[in-house]
């Protein structure tokens, strides 16, 4: 009796977010599988799997999968990684640190535009950006970010957005660590690296785990980047399966083939996800 | 904290890592001092070349963006979407994650990866359909319409950070509580909300932040009257002709109420979250 | 308090809250006044007009004004897919010349009523053609535009070069050549370079048609890999290697408009806006020394510049087409024209337009660059802008829906090309396969 009453007052919620959650998903595919090209209304009709074999044949498609792959790994590889760094850093209390934790925080309120307008102007722009001025300064030429490492500019901007979340996750699960289990480690002699690798990285797992699996879930959708700076470009060193998707949605106007590319960055995210989860995912379940 | 915590690291260390921690922040922090600085020059200090840091600032692109869009308008349309859509997720995802947490089932897994690989669609491939469910259902440009959408983009997330905060509290707190005597709703109020409050809160910031910044459905659902500050950015983006200093001001002014409020949250919730510890 | 309601209450709250707003919303749009939506792009006319519609709504108490702006990229996404959809979102929309004969033709927008106050025949006769279907005016033209070539006559002093009102490719080379200083922070020309069918390949198209080139033939074949297509192309990538500035393959309007204006670009060739603004002591460096000269040919004369206009129109099936009709008719009058005039001076009117902004006396001193411009858009001609004969309409782009996909794919292979990451033959190779795809796909051939 007393698990049935819980259970019976959680269908309404779980049933409310199931419907919410289908209702898109199931007019994506019923979308995907038919003619709408909203610059064509006369055509309509099944169109079997010509939208997706459409999509999937486009000659940029195997570098958007590519890049796609790339930019989640390297942003989530340099999220993680940064974050627990700068998380382990300001652990411990230091002058100033209040501070120093809004500053870190900041870079992720600041809207994806502005982010891709910002860089690309103030910073990475070979003759009048900040980066430029630096790379002078120090006697060499100016490195143009765009047009020779333009997937590694995404990349960079990306990351930059998306370390405060990670730190901040990270800095909130430090903090509760067991610091009765700290102080008997170091008792028994042990050193911070030896600290590290038995206390810190275990207990972070987990947050690593839910900084992982968001990030894939944003990462994936990036667009408004890479659309401001380079336009996918130059050929398609930046596009990702996104931005086809974008093409073929807002530049084609054909929403069929627009719905399939949509369910195929889900597969592609689905398998993403099975071996992000087979990695870290373990923690889950703890 | 009644002891003092005898720190691993002698005062050099200290030193040494204030240093770097400034230099990490400083550093990072950098881009948006720069944009901070450029909202209080004019079009052309904001191009120049070698980079201006000492100028006399200016008001006039805080004026211009005041005159040429309803920047109120927006900002309380901004409110009043991320915070409704935030309370509407959250009611909806947190007994969701209780159940999910609490009366594991087999399937209870599945069901979280499912909901998560939904939040995958990128939106660009979703919104003829929803554009045309939104018009048949009269709300386009409404908020209604965005407080739906932002909601349902943030919900699985929402359902999976709670999952992971209400996992971390043992069953045994639950089970003495239960033992006790307590109800339901005894249980739920004077044992679990005090603990999950702090999943709760950062859960809650995490989906305002980002109903806050979420421009594609603002952009397209809206036209006059529903339009947020993410809208507001849209319109002072690459126009032709010099825009630098006018958007840097737009988007100090469109960033300013979230950055405020999430410093001063911040500090709570570092200080208040458990995130696995148990008091 | 007991804490177990609380979270339930501020669910119930934050519900009727919900609720009571959106009733609100609704609520709100009952009134006397006709409401107007106007969709609009970012530019300096539009935020001007937007200004002075005060003027409009005292003098049609009845007609209320709101405005959305966006950036044109999006304006353009957004006004589509409402359109296409019937979403009725929009009173009154901002399009380009490239949406205006297609939408025509589909029978999406209203057609245009003027009366002899307007003077229809006053517009250019470029504009007029290029907007109407059938002699039918579907949109009415707020500002027009088209290309030219904007040089630092200093720079070009020192070379010794008179530049001639109409130079060919070859003479820009050379003066190019001679005035490119990198050291001294002044590069020979700058170009676009950013991937888009309306960014670099407006200006491509240009370069192509005046090599005698075109985009597709009379039977809809994509003629990327022709023999015109490989010569022009092969010649800008060589321009922009040897005598442009760095960043070229990223760099769109704004980004070269930065670095002519602080005295960097000896050459620029794009939009006649420009001019407006880089003669402008109050954002350029270079104001003054700034001299004007048509788009540069090379076989033949035809589409060497391109005609580009943003207009006025009202959605097919809008309920309120009175109100649209008096808005439009007002924005693109003569005394709006001189409305500007009066409140920014005659160096800030909307120009492109009408044959009487250029017939002012005024105008022609207050813009230098007015002659050229004229010239410009008159030499422009959307219905023969190559040299071989095209089924399609537009100077810089070709009027069927397919081109925005097709013109993004060839811009980024444009692109790479120029940024040296793929030859020339190769970047033209791929672009003929995309665009051979989407004509299949669209059904123009088999």
């Amino acid at each position: 009796m007393n698990r049935l009453l819980p259970r019976l007052l959680l269908t309404p919620a779980m049933a409310t977010l199931f419907l919410w959650m289908i209702v898109p998903l199931a007019m994506t595919i019923y979308f995907s599988f038919i003619r709408y090209n909203l610059m064509q209304p006369d055509e309509s009709g099944f169109a079997g799997l010509s939208n997706f074999e459409y999509f999937v044949t486009d000659p940029s498609f195997g570098a958007a999968v590519v890049n796609t792959v790339l930019l989640l790994g390297s942003v989530i590889l340099i999220t993680v990684v940064l974050g627990v760094a700068i998380a382990l850093l300001i652990n411990e209390p230091f002058p100033g640190r209040g501070i120093v934790r809004v500053l870190l925080i900041s870079p992720f309120f600041v809207m994806p535009t502005v982010n891709a307008l910002m860089w690309k102007n103030m910073m990475m722009n070979p003759i009048y950006g900040v980066l430029a001025q630096v790379w002078t300064f120090f006697g060499a030429q100016p490195v143009d970010w765009l047009t020779d490492h333009p997937l590694f500019s995404v990349i960079v901007m990306v990351s930059w957005q998306w370390l405060p979340f990670a730190t901040l996750i990270f800095m909130t699960a430090l903090q509760s660590m067991n610091h009765e289990q700290l102080e008997a480690s170091r008792m028994d002699g042990a050193n911070y690296l030896q600290q590290l690798r038995y206390l810190y990285v275990p207990h972070l797992a987990r947050s690593v785990a839910v900084v992982v699996m968001i990030e894939l879930i944003f990462l994936l959708s990036i667009f408004a980047e890479i659309y401001t700076t380079t336009a996918g470009g130059p050929g398609d060193a930046s596009t990702n399966v996104t931005f086809l998707i974008f093409k073929q949605a807002l530049l084609n106007f054909d929403a069929g083939v627009a719905s399939a590319g949509a369910l195929f960055a889900v597969v592609l995210a689905n398998i993403a996800a099975v071996f992000l989860i087979r990695m870290v995912g373990k923690n889950l379940d703890k | 904290m009644t002891a003092r915590r005898r720190s691993n690291f002698p005062l050099g260390m200290l030193a040494l890592r204030t240093a770097a921690a400034w230099g990490v922040a400083l550093l990072l922090f950098f881009p948006l001092g720069w944009l901070f600085l450029t909202a209080f020059k004019t079009e052309l200090q904001a191009i120049a070349v070698p980079p201006l840091f000492v100028f006399t600032p200016t008001l006039e692109n805080f004026h211009e963006v005041q005159e040429r869009s309803d920047y109120l308008l927006y900002a309380k349309n901004s409110v009043i979407t991320s915070v409704l859509s935030t309370l509407l997720g959250l009611a909806l995802a947190a007994p969701a994650a209780y159940a999910m947490a609490f009366f594991k089932g087999k399937y209870t897994k599945d069901i979280l990866m499912w909901m998560l690989s939904t939040k995958m669609m990128p939106a660009v491939g979703a919104l003829v359909p929803i554009y045309v469910l939104a018009q048949k259902s009269h709300l386009l440009d409404t908020q209604l319409a965005l407080i739906i959408v932002f909601a349902l983009s943030n919900l699985p997330i929402m359902v999976w950070m709670l999952y992971s905060y209400l996992k971390d509290i043992p069953h045994e707190i639950l089970e003495a509580a239960r033992m006790d005597g307590a109800t339901l709703w005894q249980e739920v109020r004077l044992v679990l909300l005090p603990l999950g409050m702090g999943g709760l809160a950062s859960t809650g910031l995490l989906c305002l932040v980002l109903a806050w910044n979420e421009a594609f459905w603002s952009l397209n659902l809206s036209a006059a009257k529903a339009g947020t500050l993410a809208t507001l950015i849209a319109s002072y983006s690459s126009p032709e002709g010099l825009f630098w200093a006018k958007l840097s001001a737009a988007s100090l002014m469109a960033i300013a109420p979230i950055v405020v409020f999430g410093w001063f949250s911040q500090k709570q919730l570092v200080q208040g979250l458990t995130f696995g510890a148990v008091k | 308090m007991p804490h177990s309601s609380i979270l339930s209450s501020r669910t119930r709250l934050a519900v009727a809250a919900a609720l009571a707003l959106s009733s609100l919303c609704g609520a709100a749009g009952a009134q006397a006044q006709t409401e107007l939506v106007i969709a609009t792009v970012n530019n300096g006319h539009m935020i001007e007009m937007q200004k002075l519609s005060k003027n409009f709504e005292q003098a049609h108490p009845d007609i209320k004004l709101k405005w959305v702006t966006l950036e044109e990229g999006v304006l353009r996404q957004r006004v589509t897919t409402d359109i296409a959809t019937k979403g009725g979102q929009f009173d009154v929309m901002t399009i380009g010349m490239y949406e205006a004969p297609i939408w025509g033709k589909k029978g999406w927008l209203q057609e245009l009523k003027t009366d002899a106050a307007y003077d229809v025949d006053d517009l250019l006769p470029a504009m007029r053609n290029g907007l109407s279907v059938d002699g039918k005016l579907y949109a009415a033209p707020f500002y027009g535009e088209s290309s030219m070539l904007m040089y630092r006559k200093d720079l070009a002093d020192k070379a010794g070069v008179q530049v001639p009102e109409r130079p060919t490719w070859p003479q820009i080379k050379d003066l190019a050549a001679k005035i490119h200083d990198p050291k001294a922070g002044v590069y020979g020309i700058c170009l676009r370079g950013k991937p888009g069918w309306g960014d670099n390949m407006a200006f491509l198209t240009t370069l192509v048609n005046t090599f005698g080139g075109q985009w597709f033939d009379m039977q809809w074949k994509p003629q990327l890999e022709s023999k015109p297509w490989k010569e022009a192309i092969n010649f800008y990538v060589d321009l922009l290697k040897n005598y442009g500035p760095p960043g070229s393959s990223a760099n769109s309007f704004n980004e070269i408009l930065a670095l002519t204006n602080s005295g960097k670009c000896g050459m620029w060739i794009d939009a006649t806006i420009a001019a407006s603004f880089v003669s402008d002591p109050k954002q350029s460096k270079v104001a003054d020394q700034m001299a004007f000269a048509q788009a540069p040919t090379m076989h033949t004369p035809k589409g060497a510049n391109w005609l580009w206009s943003w207009n006025l129109a009202i959605p097919a099936g809008s309920k309120k087409v009175d109100a649209a009709q008096k808005f439009i008719t007002w924005s693109t009058s003569k005394d709006y024209i001189q409305l500007v005039a009066k409140t920014n001076g005659w160096a800030n009117v909307p120009t492109g337009t009408r044959k009487s902004t250029y017939a002012s006396p005024e105008f022609q001193k207050a813009a230098r660059f007015a002659a050229a411009e004229k010239i410009a858009i008159d030499s422009a001609n959307p219905t023969d802008s190559t040299l071989p004969k095209s089924p399609y309409v537009g100077v810089q782009f070709a009027a069927i829906p397919e081109f925005q996909a097709i013109g993004i794919a060839v811009g980024q292979q444009m692109s790479a090309a120029l940024a040296g990451k793929t030859s020339v033959d190769a970047a033209l190779k791929a672009s003929q396969v995309a665009a051979d795809r989407e004509m299949k796909k669209a059904g123009y051939y088999k």
